[in-house]
């Protein structure tokens, strides 16, 4: 089967969890920005979490999708409709007859996930279908879609057969497609509490009134922002003395500041090195929320300690787990 | 030895947030620290250790990528409840490796040879270079092919190299204004670093010439860099005629 791409939206990429293995030869990871958002769209379609999706960007793309395909959409409101009539998200939608799949502008979050059952028929580049766009590999021929491609899906997992066939008689004849009456609550990636940051590296090297004025006054996501990193704009950061700082490896979330004061958090698309003062790092399970929110949003951090950070991790993955058992009980 | 050993010692290991940890050997850019990074990096991924995603060697140190729940199910001998269990985890294993690990002898491993067509299209700042240091384009050549170099780290953009020993004497600021395109393959000088770019990019390096290697093979899963940290490296000349043969032979890749 296939997903021809009628419009493909400004920044519309396949992204997976990421090239794991590579950032000693200087290969990015790139993943999805939201990947709990992600990893839930495919457990929806009875995919592995770790399957590809389609991550749209404050626009959603507008596809023709075939009789048969099951698809769900996680992450960004981006107003998904087909035949006029809203397709809801969070739970896994049955195409009935060949129709086509309009998203608009996001009316909550920032990147919308779509999973397919079987997934993304795509090659798999040092064991990734993640799109590296700098080096043009992976993905989708190596790019952002194009108005005109032509996507390839897998083949569903035969465990779905009979699901499909329960969804395939329901709605009426004249409907284009058909879902379920449950939901996976994935919403809490639109939380607007604050983010939660654990020291740096180099966090002595601020002085103690920029580390304050970090976790008290707000910061603005500017429009230089991308899956690289967010460029923030608010009250600058000054370190006690200038110093230098010899490259080292950087990770997703990690707050660098450069010689302007301004901090950069770096991203799925980050460099695997970088030689700014790290004031922070963002939790690990605050980097969904993070992905979510548009440009010209206002962040405020909140400083946690490293084992409230790891609590915070184990939680979200059990989370998900739980959601993973609950799911997988209802497609059988 | 003793200085190495001292350096091993020395460790500091710091929290690359929750799901990282960074172990430095100093701060300073340095072979011996360069040698201790990249031994421990091969130890940690001939270690197995369930959990350690991947280990990324840089200048000065190794980072480590863990899932801390994964790490979570390993037994620690002394346990801190007040500290993160899976930094916990992986600090007590990264110190027993630190302290078992021996360095045999320098490798002596053939230097890595690097062709490069020096000046005219291919190196649009040799000109430059020149003049900046009151030296002909040729003494330029000379002395780049004549340092001995070694690769710190694989950084940057995927395969480009962090080459630290290029002669004092062509070290060279980099470009006021950076170019948006630079050509794959370009050589080029930015301060005492020197290096070649695998992909096309922006950058503001002075460009001296181009190789016609593919330094970035996506395709080989084993070997998707041709240059990795440790290697000692050595540039040297070839005419545009041999370029053309060598860029066809290496796939037509580079133009």
């Amino acid at each position: 089967m296939k997903i021809l791409v009628k419009k493909s939206g400004p920044m519309t990429t396949l992204q997976d969890l990421g090239r794991v293995g590579f950032q000693k030869y200087g290969v990015l990871v790139n993943g999805a920005m939201d990947s709990f958002s992600s990893r839930l769209a495919n457990l929806l379609v009875g995919n592995k979490p770790q399957e590809a999706s389609l991550e749209m960007t404050m626009i959603g793309a507008t596809l023709e999708l075939c009789a048969g395909t099951i698809f769900a959409l996680t992450g960004a409101d981006l107003d998904a409709k087909i035949d006029g009539l809203a397709v809801p998200r969070f739970r896994p939608v049955y195409i009935k007859k060949t129709c086509t799949l309009r998203c608009g502008f996001s009316k909550q979050g920032c990147r919308g996930y779509l999973a397919v059952a079987g997934g993304f028929d795509v090659p798999v580049v040092m064991g990734s279908k993640s799109t590296y766009l700098r080096a043009k590999i992976g993905g989708f021929q190596g790019r952002a879609l194009k108005d005109g491609d032509e996507l390839s899906l897998g083949t569903p997992s035969a465990a779905l057969e009979k699901f499909s066939q329960r969804l395939a008689a329901k709605g009426g004849p004249n409907a284009a497609f058909s879902t379920v009456t449950w939901f996976a609550p994935g919403n809490f990636v639109f939380g607007d509490e604050k983010i939660r940051v654990i020291q740096g590296q180099q966090y002595d090297w601020f002085t103690p009134e920029s580390i304050k004025t970090f976790f008290s006054t707000p910061y603005e996501i500017t429009l230089q922002s991308d899956r690289m990193g967010y460029r923030l704009a608010g009250a600058t950061l000054a370190q006690k003395e200038e110093r230098s700082l010899v490259s080292e490896p950087v990770t997703f979330g990690s707050v660098q500041v450069p010689a302007d004061g301004n901090p950069i958090i770096l991203l799925a698309d980050r460099q695997t090195a970088g030689g700014y003062p790290k004031i922070g790092a963002v939790v690990c399970a605050d980097l969904p929320r993070l992905a979510q929110r548009q440009p010209k949003s206002q962040l405020h951090f909140k400083e946690v300690s490293l084992v409230e950070a790891e609590r915070l991790y184990l939680q979200q993955e059990h989370y998900l787990q739980q959601l993973a058992d609950v799911i997988e009980r209802n497609l059988q | 030895m003793d200085n190495i050993t001292e350096i091993l010692k020395q460790a500091k290991i710091q929290p690359l947030g929750e799901a990282a940890v960074q172990v430095s050997f100093g701060d300073k850019i340095d072979p011996q620290l360069s040698r201790c990074a990249r031994a421990l990096g091969s130890e940690l991924e001939k270690s197995g250790l369930a959990g350690i995603k991947e280990c990324e060697v840089g200048y000065t140190g190794v980072a480590v990528f863990y899932d801390p729940l994964l790490l979570g199910q390993e037994k620690l001998a002394h346990q801190d409840p007040e500290l993160s269990y899976s930094f916990q985890v992986i600090s007590e294993r990264v110190r027993k490796i630190l302290a078992e690990m021996k360095l045999g002898a320098e490798d002596n491993a053939p230097k890595v040879r690097v062709p490069v067509c020096y000046g005219g299209e291919f190196g649009p700042d040799l000109e430059y270079v020149a003049e900046y240091h009151h030296m002909t384009p040729e003494e330029v050549i000379k002395k780049h092919t004549s340092g001995d170099y070694l690769v710190y780290m694989i950084g940057f953009a995927p395969g480009f190299p962090y080459v630290g020993g290029l002669p004092e004497e062509i070290a060279t600021p980099r470009r006021k204004t950076p170019r948006l395109v630079i050509p794959k393959g370009s050589v080029g000088i930015a301060g005492k670093q020197t290096g070649a770019y695998p992909l096309e990019t922006p950058g503001g390096w002075q460009l001296i010439g181009r190789t016609p290697l593919e330094l970035f093979r996506p395709h080989d899963m084993e070997h998707p860099s041709v240059l990795a940290a440790g290697d000692r490296l050595e540039f040297y000349a070839i005419t545009p005629e041999e370029f053309k043969e060598i860029a066809a032979r290496e796939g037509g890749g580079s133009k």
